[in-house]
């Protein structure tokens, strides 16, 4: 199985840069707009896309991606409305690799098989369910690989050489390393530590393995790729949008901006590291 | 029941991945796995470690002031005309309720692992009372995670928890709640793993929290089942008590799980009804989903966004509850019932009146359902009602609730 993910890496691979990996809410600050972002992101430099599925209760996040989830909730968004969002996304974009992130609870609630399905035929490639960790890979890990979806699992700096071939036993597609112990937009990576680790991690993997949390410029970007595959930015991003919105919410004409400039300079930064 | 029949025990569980039936489990993110491995390890060689055993008996005998007494409420029997009411007094432990049997495990247990900071979340005030002192009582940093909407309505237990030396982080993020500050002290944990030990005050969230703090608990029950073959010379034939995460009620059932004869109520929070939508009632008005790191009833919409719970109690405002409770209930051991709020504040008054003894509105809960099946029982049935907290703490809002009446 290969999925736009792996095609992506690889082309990368040839291209000699690592990957721009862009997260962003989707449903934030509405549904329509969440789309407009989507679909630009790929001209402004992302190479990949990670979509939150909006949750109530973000363990693992921090205030930026909270507050980005009960915004997209209070403009009506709900998983099948995520998974719309990628089909019309795939209508003018069939090669940009799409992942959604988020909790395992709606996906529950919404049916494992069905959502398996659902999300594969809306044009889905991976997935990024932060609170199921191996121990309990039946749950959704299993089924996702057998449906054809990558999953993508988070190794962490407690995440040590004893555990790390169970982390990366079923991960597919890539592996996410967590630079910091901590929640996302939290404190900035070490990126001499982080380049410890991702070593670390390449020992036991062929996969390739990007670095998120923390990364909010052009210069953390281009830090971390000289060492990992691909750089992900998201809180970042998350809060250019909340800035440009006006008092009550809404969208301003600088909302769009707002993303896209920040996706370009920190794509320059990633792409200024020739590997 | 096909599956009550087809088991042996109900006290074997949980299962060595933390699953009782289909619920529990550990959905937590990869930062957190390494740690709740070693805490399980940790608590498997305390548990076998006979010294831990006796440090722990000692501050109950002499600190806690253990065994809380089996009082029987002459009164109260006599006012319902039914069963013989006894009152299993945890209301008189250090600190006026039971999290601190459950608190007092995990710090010597946090201890032995040598860890320095401990965090809490806390509903009424009570777990965080109770974990500022026994971090008092050890020299240990004590951080408390409490809902902004709770810091307001528990402003006597916030006031404690400093005194004792705690530091109290105001929850403002989702509806300020409990659940909130459970999310909250989780993002503590996973950023500051190296030094800190989370102290969860119900016997929910990933395993082994559960069936820790359910083994720290049962000496609840235990003790019941002690004092009740002394006092009656047999089991009691029910057992009553209050449900949020449901600590309390584990600590009292599970010792009498396999004792066929013993009827077990559980009581949810009914807010204004569980038709309402207004209500922290899991079981009676929830269904099974994943949050705070285990599989349980939860409320919730149909999206699977968690549902703001509502109860007077903030001690049972969780819209959650234990997985083993949800397996009990799906294998029909336990009885689940619920109270509304206007009940709970009758039963409140009635036991102040009749017995001297002003429960917590948590336990009032309990006392409502309480009383409602004794009077259906012939008087030689013997309940134990678990007044598993005092009332000093809700005499405020009690009051405001009754417009100044009381």
């Amino acid at each position: 199985m290969t999925t736009r993910i792996d095609t992506r890496f690889a082309a990368l691979k040839k291209e000699g840069r690592a990957a721009l990996v862009t997260f962003y809410m989707g449903g934030d600050p509405d549904p329509e707009t969440s789309l407009k972002v989507i679909k630009a992101l790929p001209k402004a430099g992302a190479d990949l896309i990670e979509i939150g599925m909006a949750f109530t209760d973000p363990m693992a996040d921090g205030p930026t991606i909270q507050a980005a989830g009960l915004r997209a909730l209070s403009k009506g968004i709900t998983l099948e409305k995520t998974l719309h969002l990628v089909r019309e996304f795939r209508k003018d974009d069939n090669e940009t690799p799409i992942i959604l992130m988020g909790y395992f609870n709606p996906i529950f609630i919404y049916g494992v098989e069905k959502f398996l399905a659902d999300a594969k035929s809306s044009g889905v490639d991976g997935l990024i369910v932060v609170d199921c960790p191996p121990e309990e890979d039946d749950e959704l890990c299993k089924p996702a690989l057998k449906a054809g979806l990558n999953f993508i699992r988070l190794a962490t700096p407690t995440t040590d050489e004893k555990r790390l071939p169970k982390v990366l036993q079923n991960t597919s597609g890539f592996v996410y390393y967590v630079s910091i112990a901590g929640i996302t937009g939290a404190a900035r990576p070490d990126p001499q530590k982080v380049a410890a680790s991702v070593a670390r991690i390449k020992a036991h993997t062929t996969l390739p393995v990007t670095v998120g949390f923390g990364v909010r410029t052009a210069a953390d970007a281009a830090e971390i790729a000289k060492t990992a595959d691909g750089v992900v930015v998201g809180s970042a991003l998350v809060e250019a949008v909340r800035q440009s919105l006006h008092a009550d919410g809404r969208p301003t004409e600088l909302t769009m901006g707002a993303v896209t400039s920040i996706v370009e300079d920190i794509a320059k930064g990633v792409r200024s590291v020739k590997k | 029941m096909t599956i009550q029949q087809s088991l042996n025990s109900f006290r074997t569980g949980p299962d060595e991945t933390g699953h009782f039936g289909n619920f529990g489990g550990r959905f937590v993110a990869e930062t957190l796995m390494p740690l709740i491995l070693d805490l399980e390890k940790a608590y498997a060689e305390a548990k076998a470690d006979p010294a831990f055993e006796a440090e722990l008996k000692s501050f109950h005998t002499h600190y806690v002031g253990r065994p809380s007494p089996l009082y029987f409420a002459k009164r109260l029997t006599e006012h319902v005309g039914g069963a013989k009411i006894y009152l299993k007094r945890d209301e008189l432990n250090h600190t006026g309720a039971h999290k601190i049997n459950n608190v007092l495990g995990q710090i010597l247990l946090a201890r032995r692992m040598g860890k320095t900071r401990i965090i809490a979340e806390t509903g009424a005030g009570q777990h965080g009372v109770a974990t500022a002192t026994a971090c008092a009582r050890f020299g240990l940093k004590c951080v408390v995670y409490m809902g902004a909407v709770d810091v307001e309505r528990q402003k006597p237990n916030v006031f404690r928890m400093k005194m004792l030396g705690a530091e109290i982080v105001p929850v403002v993020s989702g509806s300020k709640t409990l659940k909130d500050a459970m999310n909250e002290a989780l993002r503590d944990w996973v950023t500051n793993v190296h030094d800190t030990f989370y102290c969860i005050g119900t016997s929910a969230g990933p395993h082994p929290y559960p069936m820790m703090v359910r083994d720290f608990q049962s000496i609840i029950g235990k003790e019941a089942r002690e004092q009740m073959l002394e006092r009656e010379g047999r089991l009691p034939d029910s057992l009553v008590a209050c449900i949020g995460g449901g600590s309390n009620a584990i600590g009292l059932f599970h010792p009498f799980l396999d004792d066929k004869s013993v009827e077990i109520y559980g009581v949810e929070a009914a807010g204004h009804g569980v038709a309402s939508g207004m209500h922290a009632a899991s079981l009676n008005g929830g269904k099974p989903g994943v949050l705070h790191g285990n599989r349980t009833y939860l409320l919730m919409d149909g999206d699977g966004q968690i549902a703001e719970a509502h109860s007077i109690s903030a001690g049972l405002d969780y819209p959650g509850i234990g997985p083993e409770h949800a397996w009990l209930h799906d294998t029909g051991r336990v009885t689940y019932l619920s109270t509304t709020d206007n009940e709970a504040l009758d039963a409140f008054q009635l036991l102040s009146k009749l017995e001297g003894i002003i429960p917590a509105l948590e336990p009032a809960h309990a006392i409502a359902r309480a009383v409602e099946i004794a009077a259906k029982k012939p008087k030689d049935h013997l309940m134990i009602v678990n007044l598993c907290g005092r009332g000093d703490k809700d005499i405020f809002s009690v009051a405001e609730h009754l417009g100044g009446m009381a």
